[in-house]
């Protein structure tokens, strides 16, 4: 049959096409392990209840000989992305019975692609949050050790493809809510360059940093799935084409930011880690260059002005008027009051809170301003760069994953996860999270990752330094 | 530290209902976060002009028919919280 463990996207459709299985063949056993393990992970949010009827119509397809890059493979979608006709909640209560009107872009593609949807998995709500504890509909439990968060916010997709309850899945990343979960899951996670996918039917956070991304196993399984979603779109006039950007795929000198070696909360179990996998770079052959990233520290700081800058504005839709959760006042303006009080939870009004305070007017100089000022001195700082190496390392989290509840009362110290993450979303260039190894924390092997960056459109070279981290 | 007097016009512009205790909470992080976003003060100004969000500027979408033909109509009217008829019902305004 298949071992769902070892299983890869090249390995199940050569099996299909060899008739070794069938589509309702693996769907049901992705099926039964759901069955038998998401009571103790929650990765899903809802597993469709036509699972086997999309099986079904999909093997004909492959029965027909047809050759499409996903056809048959079992995927998991995170809860903010529209698939027609059914629920699309982002976690919250304020969509809690939101029908997506119509297919995202994304979606659209993985269905030409042949894609089977498993079910939608949780999040953080509106992927706000770094470990899926802030869902409204309760935490998802890292399936290495379920004492521990899977991150976040994609921390549903993270656990369904570590878990084995999903070959692939998909998640969003505006701040590196794909790779700081794949990190802390032992998955694979890109977060491709801005514009490269369509965010057309992806509930917007951050605007001018939101990214769709795959979470695999593989270096290879990731390559698939950019291939599938990536290309222009004209319903995301941010969207890019192919020539957008040239960069020469090769890879051949590795920049080390010199600056993270004294940054504040780098667990020394994670920096060993991350040098450990360095030697193994340069003895592949690789060149490690000592590069310098002055601004990196305020990256998080202007992230958490910009961010929220836009949160506050995106999250004005949801006013219980044309759709989602209505609580009524005695008149309009409670009821909007009401509907978002009732709607939102904890994170989502602190960042709508904070988001209108850098806005409001005597502050938008002091925090605003000064936080695009740092965007460009980021851009500047990652051009110098990359004048001098092919691609960037740092760790994908300055931790392992932490316990539950660890940080759910400090949002500052939660906040600080996504230090070496951000500067990729703030630049718009793409990164990834590979495996590195593990940490062994009482009795547990804890899977740790590393980050690499590329210049805009440089996606090729992280998938090429990927696969010698992988081994693949 | 941020004042309560600030949270509680923060809450009116966000349009959000809070009880006395939950403006409390938000006063204590908001000031704690804020805190740590200071440290762009120390940032010497810059003369970075405006930067662009991402590579393509100006895209609008040609000139035509945008019409797609009742497309989506009825998931739409379905989604609303309250209808009569096909129509959209909220409180009174005026």
């Amino acid at each position: 049959m298949i071992d769902t463990k070892t299983l890869t996207i090249t390995e199940l459709r050569k099996k299909l096409s060899a008739k070794e299985v069938t589509v309702r063949e693996v769907a049901e056993v992705y099926l039964e392990n759901i069955k038998k393990t998401d009571g103790g992970i929650h990765a899903y949010l809802e597993v469709f209840d036509d699972v086997l009827e999309q099986a079904d119509l999909l093997q004909k397809k492959v029965d027909a000989g047809e050759d499409l890059p996903l056809l048959g493979v079992p995927m998991a979608m995170k809860d903010n992305i529209l698939l027609k006709g059914r629920i699309a909640s982002a976690a919250s209560k304020m969509l809690e019975k939101y029908t997506a009107v119509y297919d995202a872009t994304a979606v659209v593609k993985l269905k030409e692609a042949g894609a089977l949807f498993l079910g939608r998995t949780n999040m953080d709500e509106f992927a706000m949050g770094g470990s899926t504890e802030n869902s409204a509909y309760g935490p998802t439990k890292n399936p290495c050790d379920t004492t521990r968060v899977p991150g976040g916010s994609s921390g549903g997709s993270a656990a369904s493809v570590a878990g084995d309850m999903a070959l692939v899945a998909i998640g969003s990343d505006t701040g590196g809510s794909i790779r700081q979960p794949a990190s802390f899951c032992g998955c694979v996670g890109l977060k491709p360059t801005y514009g490269r996918v369509s965010r057309y039917g992806l509930m917007a956070m951050g605007s001018s940093l939101d990214q769709i991304g795959p979470l695999t196993k593989t270096v290879a399984d990731t390559e698939v799935l950019y291939n599938v979603l990536k290309g222009q779109d004209p319903m995301d006039s941010t969207s890019i084409s192919e020539d957008t950007y040239s960069v020469s795929p090769e890879v051949k000198t590795v920049g080390v930011p010199i600056d993270l070696l004294d940054m504040e909360g780098l667990d020394p179990v994670v920096l060993e880690n991350f040098q450990e996998t360095l030697k193994k770079l340069e003895g592949e052959g690789y060149i490690l260059k000592d590069v310098s990233f002055k601004n990196l520290s305020y990256a998080l700081a202007a992230y958490y002005v910009i961010m929220p800058a836009e949160v506050s504005s995106n999250m004005a839709r949801f006013d219980g008027v044309k759709y989602g959760l209505r609580v009524e006042g005695k008149d309009l303006n409670e009821t909007y009051c009401l509907s978002r009080a009732e709607g939102f939870g904890k994170e989502v009004k602190r960042r709508i809170m904070l988001g209108t305070y850098v806005l409001s007017s005597g502050y938008y100089d002091a925090y605003y301003s000064k936080a695009l000022s740092v965007k460009t001195l980021i851009q500047n700082d990652l051009e110098k760069m990359f004048a001098d190496v092919d691609v960037i390392a740092t760790p994908t989290a300055p931790t392992p994953a932490f316990k539950l509840g660890e940080k759910t009362n400090d949002p500052l110290q939660m906040y600080l996860e996504d230090i070496f993450t951000v500067p990729a979303n703030i630049a718009g260039i793409p990164a990834i999270s590979v495996p590195s190894g593990f940490a062994s924390i009482e009795g547990k092997e804890l899977p740790l990752g590393i980050q690499f960056f590329a210049p805009h459109g440089g996606e090729e070279r992280l998938f090429s330094i990927g696969r010698i981290c992988t081994g693949e | 530290m941020i004042e309560r007097k600030e949270i509680e016009h923060l809450a009116k512009l966000s349009h959000i209902s809070f009880s006395e205790e939950e403006l409390g909470g938000f006063a204590t992080d908001i000031g704690s976060i804020l805190e740590y976003v200071d440290q762009l003060k120390e940032i010497s100004d810059v003369d970075t002009g405006v930067p662009s969000v991402g590579a393509v500027h100006n895209i609008l979408r040609e000139d035509g028919n945008s019409y797609v033909g009742g497309e989506s109509r009825d998931e739409i009217i379905n989604s609303f919280p309250e209808k009569e008829g096909d129509y959209l019902k909220v409180k009174k305004i005026l």
